[in-house]
C-alpha cells in the first residue's frame, strides 16, 4: 500500500519538533516527581498508591505527526478515564485497574487473512521500532486531552498478517474478565466490548497501536497492554486491552452504536458540524483546564484523513 | 436547645457541601475535569434537598414527629440555592457563557429542557416562601407550592435522562422520589400507621 507524508508538516518543523519533544520530556518527568513529593495522598489515593511498576521505553522516535500543544498532566490523564470494564465512574478504572498487572496476555487473530491464529504480547511486538507520538484525543463527552503515546503503526501490525482482498474492515475485541475487570460484572453495555475500523481507516499512517504513555508501559486504566489510539475519532473508538482482531466483510456491530445507534456511530468522526443529542460538539475543554476551545473536524487532523471519506454525507454517517 | 441554635446549625450544615466545593475548586482538588465536578456535585444537592424537603410530610404522617416541619422552609430555600448554583455553573462554566451552545442546548436536549423547565418553577416557589406571600395568596400559596411535586418528577427524569448507560444512580433517586410520593396517598399511610403505632405519639 502506498502511504503518502502528509503535506502539511514542513521538514523545518521536524527538527524543531523532536528538540522540542527532548526538552517536554525532561520537563514532564520533573514536574511529576515535584508533584508526587508535593501531593499527599489525601486526594488522589487511587495514583498514589498505584502499585504496579511501570517499565519505561528509552530512546523513543520522535514523529512528524506530533502536535506542539500543551501536553495533559500524567496524573489527569491516568485518573480520568472512560473504561467502562473497571465501572461508569470517571475515577473507577484508575481506582480498581491500577492494582492489575496482566501477564500472559494473548491475542487472536482471525478472519481473511494468511496468517490467523495466536499469538503472545511478544509475538505482536517484537518486530516492531517503537516511536512517541503526542497526539489530541477528544472524548465524545466534549472533553480533550494531549498525550505523549508509545506505539507503532497499525498499518504495520495489520500487514504482517496478510489479510486478504476481501477484508473490508477489521473488528477489534476488548478482554472479557469479569474477575479482573469488575465493571463487566455488570450488563452496561453487551460484553465484551467490539470497535471496529474499515481497512482505509485501519491502514491510514496515524492509526497507532499503543502500549505506553508518556515514555512508560500502560497503566491497566489506560488500556494495557495493547490498545488502538485513532487521533481523528471520538476516544471510544480507540479501544483499550485488545485480546482479538478480526478481518472480516462487513462491517462489524461494535458496542457504543449498539447501545445506542441514534448517538454513537460507526465512524464516529470527530465533527463540530455533527451536534450529539447530549453534548454539542462544537467546543471541547481541556483536562485540567476551565475553559472551552472550539473542536475542529476530524479533531485537526483532516488534512490527513478527510480524503477517506470524500463523497459520503457526514452528517448522515456519523 | 434553643430553636435559633438549631436553626443555625441546620442552616451550617446544609451550606457545607457548596462551601466544601468552592474551597476545593480554589485549591484544585476537584480532579481532572472541575467544571463537570462542580456541574454534577451541584445537581446532586439539588436533588438530595428537593427529596429532603419532600420527605418531611411523609415523616410528619408516619412518626407524628413535628418538628422538622420547622426546617422544611430551609430545606425548599436550600433546594433553590443549589438549582440556582448549578444553573449559573452551566452558564457560566459549562457553556462558558456561548450562548450559541446554549439555545441549542434548551431547544433539542430534552435533558436540558426538563431541566430548565425544573428551574423555572422552582423560582416562583422560592420568591413566594415569605411570611407575607403566604398570608396575602392564603389558599393559592398551597395550590402554587404543589408545584414542588412536579419540579420532584423535573429533577429526577432530568437526571435520568442524562445517564449515558449506568442508569443505577439516577433510578436510586427516582425509587426514592416515588416511595416519598407513595407516602402521602391515604389509605397507605393510614395501612402503615395502623400497623406500626407512632413513635413520637402525644
Amino acid at each position: 500500500m502506498l502511504i503518502k507524508k502528509p503535506h502539511d508538516i514542513k521538514p523545518s518543523e521536524i527538527t524543531d519538533e523532536s528538540h522540542y519533544l527532548n526538552r517536554r520530556a525532561l520537563l514532564q518527568s520533573a514536574g511529576l516527581m515535584a508533584g508526587g513529593l508535593l501531593l499527599p495522598s489525601l486526594f488522589n489515593p487511587q495514583t498514589a498508591e498505584a502499585s504496579v511498576a511501570l517499565d519505561s521505553y528509552p530512546n523513543l522516535k520522535a514523529s512528524a505527526f506530533s502536535t506542539d500543544e500543551k501536553i495533559t498532566t500524567y496524573d489527569n490523564a491516568t485518573s480520568y478515564c472512560n473504561f467502562y470494564e473497571f465501572g461508569t465512574g470517571k475515577s473507577d478504572p484508575s481506582q480498581y485497574a491500577s492494582k492489575v498487572k496482566p501477564k500472559g496476555w494473548e491475542v487472536t487473530v482471525a478472519g481473511a487473512c494468511d496468517k490467523p491464529g495466536q499469538y503472545t504480547l511478544e509475538d505482536i511486538l517484537k518486530p516492531h521500532a517503537l516511536e512517541e507520538r503526542i497526539y489530541r484525543l477528544r472524548c465524545v463527552e466534549a472533553w480533550s486531552m494531549v498525550v505523549p503515546w508509545v506505539g507503532f503503526p497499525l498499518v504495520d501490525l495489520l500487514k504482517r498478517f496478510q489479510p486478504h482482498s476481501r477484508a473490508k474492515y477489521v473488528r477489534f475485541e476488548t478482554l472479557y474478565d469479569p474477575n479482573l475487570m469488575p465493571g463487566q460484572k455488570r450488563n452496561v453495555l453487551d460484553w465484551p466490548y467490539v470497535e471496529g475500523l474499515r481497512i482505509d481507516e485501519a491502514t491510514h499512517p496515524l492509526a497507532l497501536v499503543v502500549i505506553g504513555m508518556y515514555g512508560k508501559q500502560l497503566p491497566m486504566q489506560n488500556g494495557a497492554p495493547l490498545r488502538l489510539v485513532l487521533p481523528w475519532k471520538y476516544g471510544f473508538k480507540s479501544i483499550k486491552s485488545i485480546v482479538k482482531i478480526e478481518f472480516v466483510e462487513k462491517p462489524p456491530r461494535t458496542s457504543w452504536n449498539l447501545s445506542a445507534p441514534r448517538e454513537y456511530g460507526f465512524y464516529a468522526n470527530v465533527n463540530p458540524a455533527v451536534s450529539h443529542p447530549r453534548w454539542s460538539q462544537s467546543r471541547e475543554r481541556r483536562l485540567g483546564s476551565w475553559g472551552k476551545q472550539k473542536t475542529l473536524p476530524f479533531n485537526g487532523y483532516a488534512e490527513q484523513v478527510a480524503h477517506l471519506y470524500k463523497g459520503m454525507d457526514l452528517k448522515k454517517q456519523f | 436547645m434553643p430553636a435559633f441554635l438549631i436553626k443555625s446549625v441546620v442552616f451550617l450544615l446544609c451550606l457545607s457541601p457548596a462551601v466544601w466545593l468552592a474551597w476545593q475548586a480554589f485549591n484544585d482538588q476537584l480532579g481532572a475535569n472541575p467544571v463537570e465536578v462542580l456541574t454534577h456535585q451541584s445537581g446532586l444537592w439539588t436533588l438530595r434537598f428537593l427529596l429532603l424537603t419532600l420527605a418531611i410530610t411523609p415523616l410528619r404522617t408516619l412518626s407524628g414527629w413535628r418538628y422538622p416541619g420547622r426546617l422544611r422552609r430551609m430545606f425548599g430555600l436550600y433546594t433553590f440555592f443549589y438549582a440556582l448554583l448549578h444553573f449559573l455553573i452551566y452558564l457560566a462554566l459549562d457553556r462558558a457563557l456561548f450562548f450559541d451552545d446554549i439555545w441549542q442546548d434548551i431547544a433539542e436536549r430534552p435533558y436540558i429542557m426538563i431541566g430548565f423547565t425544573t428551574f423555572l418553577m422552582l423560582l416562583p416557589l422560592a420568591i413566594t416562601s415569605n411570611n407575607r406571600s403566604m398570608k396575602r395568596l392564603g389558599k393559592r400559596w398551597k395550590q402554587l407550592h404543589r408545584l414542588v411535586y412536579l419540579c420532584g418528577l423535573g429533577g429526577v427524569l432530568h437526571y435520568l435522562w442524562l445517564v449515558k448507560a449506568d442508569l443505577l444512580n439516577p433510578a436510586i433517586y427516582l425509587t426514592i422520589f416515588l416511595l416519598l410520593m407513595l407516602l402521602r396517598i391515604k389509605p397507605i399511610t393510614t395501612w402503615l400507621t395502623f400497623r406500626r403505632p407512632s413513635l413520637f405519639s402525644h
